[in-house]
């Protein structure tokens, strides 16, 4: 069928930005209202009794101290509120891939194992949060890094897999250049699939969590009408090309931007989800924005299909966990375990989880990370 | 009257800087350079094009030439789409002469603004097939090495020459290209060489082979 299943995205994995976040310079919605102190942003008054909220200094989490070689320690990490579980990295530093700063946190010892873990489009290492001290706490070295264009990483003038998949490697490579365990989640997921089918002697064992893209969802449209809603995807992608110079995200208080963001995370508490703001927001003068750069939006078209990932996942000879939620959410692929099922490596195998969303680490912390270390062993 | 002049100005496209020559100055639609893979624009007008009756310009692509070189790659055809679409809008319209990965990109841009491409013509040239038209059998991530930062950018080079053209994504941007409401052939497929994408498109309405290069250019220029 022309064009049915084949209708995929220019940066995938960037495509599901809330693009009610992103203005351009000639907007004149007025900004939010200032923002003097943090206790104006958090909402005290909120039922989050059970949840701390510090009131910080503002720009606490600005720091810079000394140099190591390609790596610039920065102080620890401390962060405006706290979630039950959640610990800032350790160590954070930026590695240089190629001209471009990669923001890289490490939990844990350093003299243990590495483990690495990939975030995925749109979210930030900090999602990891809760998570990675759970692994770190079972004896491994975790590493993880803010994507190009994400969280506190440069802004490129450019996006694409190939680009992260390098940057990825570049971060992987200053740790060990030795096979290490990863574990990716949605567009990381994905990405290292793709490196792991690349690059097999740089990855030990590999854990998929609902970054197994099948065709995307397409709505059951004529093959006329697709190539016209094709047509309006280009037109529109191009528009916003024009003006992706001028644009900017939304300002706002910081409970204000955990909304927008639970529109795409409908499942994740709102506490959760404004512990994320203040991790991947930055407080401006007229309120909090969201780091991820808003030049990247809905590509819509391209060449490269989402199903092509799976003829690279039954290629797969290491130790291979693919994880997936069985509720669909905005920002899942829409893959379903059935779609998956011949994919599958030999060496592999796959768990669906029952009544989970796309953010399966983060809605199930200790039984997903009781399954992955079991397999890690 | 036509005179020859080349001047270079800049167009900003996001946070690169694009290079656009003009060769030529005068009235009519004008004609647009594409260059191909590694290539950069010429500073005379080629003699292919010599006779085209209006004023002709060329750009160098993001990574390319004169054109601002971005830090770490991550190069598309897409987005040299959007290199053609930046200088499209600010000429008003063109027709398009592109060599190798130029043509590609000719086609995608015809594909995508119709009303602003007034024939694409398609050369052969360095860059032309691209890579894979199925998953790539890519087994080893590429370095830069110390050209990283110049031009041609070595990451233009090595994404560029491997990026995907499934036939029938090429196919539908052929179709695309035929809703101009002037009902001209918007495609003129001029190259010897015939990488799967150039197959598929040969056999959609609105695409012409045969003619040489000097030939689909008058074609176009006729008023």
């Amino acid at each position: 069928m022309y064009l049915r299943g084949t209708y995929v995205v220019v940066d995938p994995g960037t495509v599901r930005t809330d693009d009610d976040d992103v203005v351009v310079d000639d907007d004149d919605e007025p900004p939010s209202k200032k923002l003097e102190t943090i206790a104006n942003t958090a909402k005290p008054n909120a039922p989050h009794s059970k949840y701390l909220w510090s009131r910080v200094r503002k720009n606490i989490t600005n720091h810079t101290t000394r140099h190591f070689g390609r790596r610039r320690v920065i102080q620890p990490m401390i962060n405006l509120l706290t979630f039950p579980g959640a610990q800032r990295p350790a160590r954070s530093y930026r590695t240089d891939a190629d001209g471009v700063g990669i923001a890289t946190y490490e939990w844990g010892n350093e003299s243990a194992p590495p483990l690495f873990l990939v975030h995925g489009g749109s979210d930030f290492a900090g999602t990891y949060d809760v998570f990675a001290p759970i692994m770190a706490a079972a004896g491994y070295r975790v590493i993880s890094w803010d994507h190009r264009g994400h969280g506190d990483s440069d802004h490129t003038a450019l996006y694409g897999w190939d680009a992260d998949i390098r940057d990825a490697l570049t971060v992987m490579s200053s740790i060990t250049t030795q096979a290490a365990p990863v574990v990716a989640h949605s567009k990381g997921g994905a990405l290292m699939l793709q490196l792991a089918d690349a690059s097999p002697y740089r990855i030990s064992k590999l854990v998929n969590i609902d970054g197994m893209p099948s065709k995307r969802r397409m709505p059951d449209a004529p093959d006329h009408d697709q190539t016209r809603m094709m047509a309006g995807e280009i037109t529109g992608w191009l528009d916003f090309r024009h003006e992706a110079a001028a644009t900017h995200r939304k300002p706002g208080t910081l409970h204000e931007l955990a909304v927008r963001r639970g529109k795409m995370n409908p499942r994740l508490p709102i506490e959760w989800l404004e512990y994320l703001v203040t991790i991947g927001a930055r407080q401006d003068d007229d309120g909090w924005r969201w780091k991820l750069d808003p030049t990247m939006r809905f590509g819509g078209f391209g060449p490269w299909r989402p199903e092509w990932t799976l003829l690279r996942m039954i290629a797969l000879g290491m130790p291979f966990l693919g994880l997936i939620g069985t509720v669909d959410e905005p920002m899942g692929w829409g893959t379903r375990p059935r779609d998956l099922v011949p994919w599958i490596p030999r060496n592999g195998r796959l768990e669906a989880i029952a009544d989970v969303g796309h953010f399966v680490h983060i809605e199930k912390p200790n039984e997903v990370s009781t399954m992955i270390l079991e397999f890690l062993s | 009257m036509n005179t020859t002049a080349h001047t270079m100005q800049q167009l900003t496209h996001n946070k690169i800087s694009l290079a656009l020559h003009t060769l030529r100055v005068g009235s009519g639609t004008p004609l647009l350079l594409l260059h191909g893979l590694g290539e950069h624009s010429p500073s005379t007008v080629p003699e292919v094009a010599a006779r085209w009756p209006g004023p002709i310009y060329a750009l160098d692509f993001t990574g390319h030439g004169q054109s601002s070189v971005p830090a770490g790659g991550g190069y598309s055809c897409e987005i040299l789409l959007a290199d053609v679409d930046i200088a499209l809008r600010h000429l008003g319209g063109a027709c398009l002469l592109g060599r190798g990965l130029g043509a590609y990109v000719a086609l995608l841009a015809a594909g995508a603004r119709p009303e602003l491409v007034h024939g694409a013509v398609l050369t052969d040239g360095p860059g032309l097939a691209g890579g894979a038209t199925h998953i790539s059998a890519v087994t080893e991530i590429a370095t830069a090495g110390d050209r990283s930062g110049k031009t041609p950018d070595p990451w233009a080079l090595i994404e560029l020459s491997r990026d995907a053209r499934p036939a029938n994504y090429a196919s539908t941007f052929a179709r695309l290209s035929a809703t101009d409401p002037n009902g001209i052939d918007p495609i003129a497929v001029c190259c010897v060489v015939r990488p799967p994408w150039i197959d598929a498109i040969n056999e959609e309405p609105g695409v012409v082979t045969g003619l040489s290069i000097e030939e689909a250019l008058e074609n176009y220029a006729a008023p």
